[in-house]
């Protein structure tokens, strides 16, 4: 289950399960200010969708055969994914309510960015700024990578090897950057740059977790790359659990 | 008329297009706002976002400044231009797009306000100023070979296809960062390259990237040691061996050869080899409604060749799709929401390709033209019109772009045609004297004859009035050399050198027989 975003994954990871209160230490990279208050207050919900879900469109690889191989039986580009009423890929983030200047260091481990038959793993994906983003190449063939943000710079690398890796990192928080490949016009990605840890990705299963915040009242938006965003405010005590659900439609972007 | 007199023209069209003046800046205004409200306004808007009143007719568009966005850069991918950088672009222009080079228009301390001023327009110019790349020296020797291998290494064809023509199986569906349709560089034209064609240029090129564009950056490829940084230098010096050593001269003339044997049988022929082209270059109609700023072809290579009975016309030009082609739909529905018509929306059909040779209705001397645009009612054009999907030319007569009726009787006139590797080529031949002349005009040998070229993509929605078009050129079928050419001049060096042994061997007589009385003594 690909519930958690990853830098939640690290925080968890780097909490080592402990329970202890606002002082948890992550790692985090060196040098950084990490002043932000932590807490081991929780957000969970899950995004559901309501009504017909819209086709995805079938994607014609057959000029990239290597790519065509991994997908056994066709494939679609994952726009909407959606089981039981249950939307994956939307990118729910703490929009607001931290205490002003609150300063997080980024995880000193990557968030992993593959290219795998032509597709993007993941397709939605939280990063904090500064953090680096590890962009591979599983596929022998060609892939540019092009991010087109608004707040932050660019880039477009070309990665002409199977096994190539390149890190790149955004500097401004920036909900969403459109990563692209130009080769395969159908490639598409998005990341969520967050200059805290407080942010996930639905799984499958349309649930997500955001753990390890302080005490507070939190404005949560959630992000879906066709549907728009949905924002609710939850109040989430010390070691509490507070829940956000929010519903997509496809009518009502 | 040279092609960049033509651009340069159309260009002006362009700009004619939204000619509205912008009011002058405050006097507390930065000092390169009133050059720039000016001269560069109208095409990338007053506020710098690329939308000026002229930006929607073109393709590329005008820059949106506001991104801090910018192609031809020495600085790494995603990194600001250099104040140099930007000084190059203006300086020089952007060959293959309307921005025109401003040295020698605006002073230099215009030039440099104007830079100042652009950079108001982006929050990152207030930022640190990247440094270029380090560009190391290139390698010795001609390694355009070797550079191909690597070309095909990087998949470089994916967007440029295998001659470099710009028609690989990505391009259909390229497009900016501002989600406009963009082309794969034509390779193989390297006067069109917006940042220059020397082997330098286009090295720096591929570490840099150009940003906006698909085209990426090379730069991690080569740290990454995936290939070498000669590897990179190979590739840039096989693109630039795609291209002429200097670009096509235009001339006047379009000379037929006549040959003694005979006429090729087609675009595939060897004999075409042995022909001279002629290069006549093509812009877009911006005369006759509706107006077309942003045509494919941008220029068309012209042989011919005459047996004394027949005219052969090979016709080459670049075109990425051979049109229709359902893989450039979806190209073609960007163009129509990109590209702005002032004068009604497209239709919404996916054309063929077509060619238009135009020719006066008769070859006789001294008449006025007809007019260039296809003729009028007053004075009719004859066309050669041939289409990409029945693969056929119809002689007939227009009096006007889209005006033209098909001669009745016979087709005296055929076609043969291939699609290969983004190029067009088709041989049309026809009889020099066509049986019914009332129909069609006698093409005299030993003369010249007028005639213009068309060329429209279907695939970008161009079709016979939203084309690409050349002036008036003309058409000379040389006459046979007549033996005697070839005789005089062999028989005067004989009788020249016979005289000369003649003087020669007198005068020697004379020598050795001084006694002998010399003429004028006797």
């Amino acid at each position: 289950m690909r519930v958690l975003m990853l830098g939640t994954v690290l925080v968890l990871l780097a909490c080592g399960g402990s329970d202890e209160g606002g002082d948890a230490t992550v790692s985090t990279s060196e040098g950084a200010a990490d002043t932000g208050p932590r807490g081991n207050g929780s957000i969970t919900g899950t995004v559901s969708f309501a009504g017909t879900v819209p086709a995805n469109p079938a994607i014609d690889m057959s000029a990239e055969q290597a790519c065509a191989e991994k997908h056994a039986g066709g494939v679609r580009d994952p726009q909407y994914v959606v089981a039981d009423g249950k939307l994956g890929n939307v990118f729910v983030h703490v929009k607001s309510g931290l205490p002003a200047g609150a300063r997080y260091a980024p995880p000193t481990e990557p968030v992993v960015l593959d290219q795998d038959g032509c597709l993007y793993e993941p397709r939605v994906f939280g990063v904090m700024t500064g953090q680096q983003i590890e962009i591979r190449n599983s596929d022998p063939v060609l892939h540019n990578i092009k991010a087109v943000p608004t707040e932050n710079r660019g880039f477009n690398i070309s990665q002409p090897s199977e096994g190539m890796k390149t890190t790149r990192t955004f500097t401004t928080p920036e909900v969403m950057v459109p990563l692209e490949c130009n080769v395969h016009g159908w490639m598409n990605a998005y990341a969520g740059v967050k200059d805290h840890p407080f942010f996930a990705t639905t799984g499958d299963d349309g649930t997500f977790r955001i753990e390890g915040l302080p005490a507070g009242t939190y404005e949560v938006e959630a992000w879906h790359e066709k549907l728009g965003t949905r924002t609710t405010t939850v109040t989430v005590t010390d070691d509490g659990t507070a829940t956000a659900d929010f519903s997509f439609s496809p009518t009502t972007t | 008329m040279t092609s960049a007199t033509m651009r340069s023209i159309v260009l002006a069209g362009i700009v004619a297009l939204g000619a509205r003046h912008s009011a002058l800046g405050a006097q507390s205004a930065p000092a390169g706002k009133a050059a720039y409200d000016r001269w560069c306004a109208e095409c990338h808007g007053e506020t710098g976002a690329g939308d000026g009143s002229a930006a929607a007719f073109m393709l590329p568009r005008p820059r949106d400044f506001t991104k801090g966005v910018y192609q031809i850069r020495t600085t790494a991918s995603g990194a600001l231009p250099t104040r140099d950088d930007l000084r190059r672009v203006i300086d020089e222009g952007m060959p293959g797009t309307a921005m025109p080079g401003w040295k020698g228009k605006l002073s230099e301390r215009e030039r440099d306000a104007v830079i100042e001023y652009l950079e108001t327009f982006s929050r990152f110019f207030q930022g640190e100023r990247p440094a270029p790349i380090e560009v190391p020296g290139a390698p010795g020797g001609d390694g355009a070979e070797e550079g191909r291998a690597v070309y095909r290494k990087l998949e470089c064809f994916k967007c440029h296809g295998d001659a470099g023509r710009g028609d690989g199986p990505s391009a259909p569906t390229l497009t900016d960062d501002w989600d406009h349709p963009i082309r794969a560089a034509d390779l193989s034209e390297s006067w069109h390259f917006t940042g220059g064609a020397s082997v330098r240029d286009i090295y720096v090129r591929l570490r840099t990237g150009l940003d906006g564009t698909p085209m990426p950056s090379f730069t991690d490829a080569v740290e990454g040691g995936l290939i070498s940084d000669e590897e990179l230098w190979r590739v840039a010096q096989y693109v630039r061996s795609l291209s002429p050593a200097e670009p096509p001269e235009v001339r006047e003339v379009v000379r037929a050869r006549r040959v003694e044997g005979a006429l090729p049988a087609g675009p595939d022929d060897g004999a075409w080899a042995a022909a001279e082209a002629h290069y006549v270059p093509l812009v877009g109609q911006i005369v006759v409604a509706p107006r077309w700023f942003t045509p494919t072809v941008d220029g068309v290579w012209v042989q011919a060749l005459h047996d004394g009975e027949r005219l052969a016309m090979l016709v080459r030009w670049h075109d990425p799709s051979r049109s229709p082609d359902a893989a450039w739909d979806e190209w073609l529905g960007r163009m129509r929401q990109t590209v702005t018509d002032a004068d009604g929306a497209h239709d919404g059909a996916h054309g063929p390709d077509v060619l238009v040779v135009q020719l006066p209705t008769s070859a006789g001397g001294g008449d006025e033209l007809p007019y260039f645009l296809g003729g009028s009612a007053r004075r009719p054009a004859h066309l050669w019109r041939w289409t990409s999907d029945a693969d056929r030319a119809i002689e007939g007569t227009a009096t006007g772009l889209d005006r033209f009726v098909a001669r009745a009787g016979p087709s005296e006139l055929t076609a043969a045609s291939r699609h290969e590797l983004g190029e067009w080529r088709v041989q049309l031949t026809r009889a020099l004297a066509p049986a019914d002349t009332s129909a069609a005009p006698r093409i005299p040998v030993g003369r010249t004859m007028p005639i213009a070229f068309r060329a429209s993509d279907g695939s970008s929605g161009e079709g016979d009035v939203r084309t690409a078009v050349s002036a008036w050129y003309a058409l000379h079928l040389e006459v046979p050399t007549p033996p005697r050419v070839y005789v005089a001049p062999a028989a005067t060096m004989l009788l020249t050198a016979a005289l000369g042994v003649f003087v020669v061997r007198r005068a020697q007589r004379r020598e050795r027989d001084p006694a002998r009385p010399t003429m004028e003594e006797s």
